[in-house]
């Protein structure tokens, strides 16, 4: 079966910082890769040093930013799928799945990265991993990605263990790190202290060396 | 892109006195963002907003010395903000009024408008 990789986020950013190495290795190997990002990340909190945006115009600029990362990251097909930061969770969860569910028949992934429902720490995370998850449980188990989560909360190992997959993004990592320059108007903060240590200081090594996923486990397959 | 500017209350009180008295809608938010308990446990998140709340206000003033204060006096209540900063009139003659941190991080905007914001 001829590899392909969806990637189903709730904000322009989660990509980077998530999964920028993994979709980046993805495309050097020439599989097709398509991001749906369900908002803007219109109700950011940061608006730039010196203030480059306002609550109005972060929507266009974070939107300009996205597209640019899709570039970088050579990432064929860009979906921004409309819904409003901070307003996932208040969606009708069956609708949500539905969308999900019609974009997953028509890509056919054969990997599919979402955020772990209940560990992904930002109510939109969990809300998107959730309907992802409500999704494809919909489809029949031969017809079903792999699904690789993104998890984050303090208490993921606690209840999830460790991750399932570890990938080495090494030869990747600058094309991580443009990426996430490229979201300037939300990461400006971060590639400050990039740049002042460079990439290779010992809070970045986990970063831009390897990214971490769990295989989200279905009842019905155990 | 039109980025906020430091508040001058002289000039924002006479963009405040234009809405007077208009059926205006407002924008009013505060935030200590998203992972703040994430990355201390020992505080809370905290996140309101109203958007497109259609108001009508009789009186309206800037307060204070900076960060500056916000009062609307309404029909049959207040609009009120605190800590704001930053300001500015966009293009589509809507007041855009913010309080950022150091980071240039947003904690809590007071806009107001003619027309719904989008």
């Amino acid at each position: 079966m001829e590899e392909r990789l969806l990637v189903i986020l709730p904000h322009p950013d989660d990509e980077s910082f998530g999964a920028a190495g993994l979709i980046a290795l993805k495309r050097k190997a020439n599989v097709p890769v398509t991001y749906a990002c369900c908002t803007l990340g219109e109700m950011g909190r940061s608006m730039g040093k010196p203030l480059i945006a306002n609550r109005e115009t972060l929507k266009d600029i974070r939107k300009k930013e996205l597209e640019q990362v899709a570039k970088i990251l050579n990432i064929n097909d860009l979906r921004m799928l409309g819904y409003r930061d901070k307003t996932l969770e208040f969606e009708d969860e069956e609708k949500l799945a539905d969308h999900f569910e019609q974009i997953i028949r028509e890509v056919k992934p054969t990997l599919l990265v979402t955020f772990y429902p209940g560990y992904a720490v930002h109510p939109d995370h969990n809300a998107c991993g959730e309907a992802v998850i409500r999704a494809v449980k919909r489809l029949k188990r031969e017809e079903r990605p792999t699904v690789y989560c993104i998890a984050f909360s303090n208490d993921r190992f606690e209840h999830i263990g460790e991750p399932d997959v570890e990938i080495d993004i090494s030869e990747v990592a600058d094309i991580k790190i443009q990426a996430l320059k490229a979201h300037r108007s939300q990461t400006y903060s971060i590639v400050e202290k990039i740049e002042e240590g460079g990439k290779d200081l010992p809070q970045f090594q986990q970063f831009f060396h390897k990214e971490t996923f769990w295989i989200y486990p279905f009842d019905d397959e155990k | 892109m039109e980025a906020l500017k430091p508040i001058d209350p002289i000039r924002v009180q006479k963009i405040i006195d234009s809405f007077l008295h208009k059926e205006v809608y407002i924008h009013l938010e505060t935030t200590t963002g998203a992972y703040t308990s994430h990355h201390n446990q020992n505080s809370m998140t905290i996140v309101a907003f109203v958007r497109n709340a259609k108001i009508t206000f009789s009186q309206g003033k800037i307060k204070g010395t900076g960060p500056y204060r916000v009062g609307l006096k309404t029909e049959e209540g207040w609009v009120y903000a605190e800590g704001l900063t930053d300001y500015t009139v966009d293009e589509q003659n809507r007041l855009l009024m913010a309080g950022h941190d150091r980071d240039g991080k947003l904690a809590i905007a007071l806009q107001i408008s003619e027309t719904p914001f989008s």
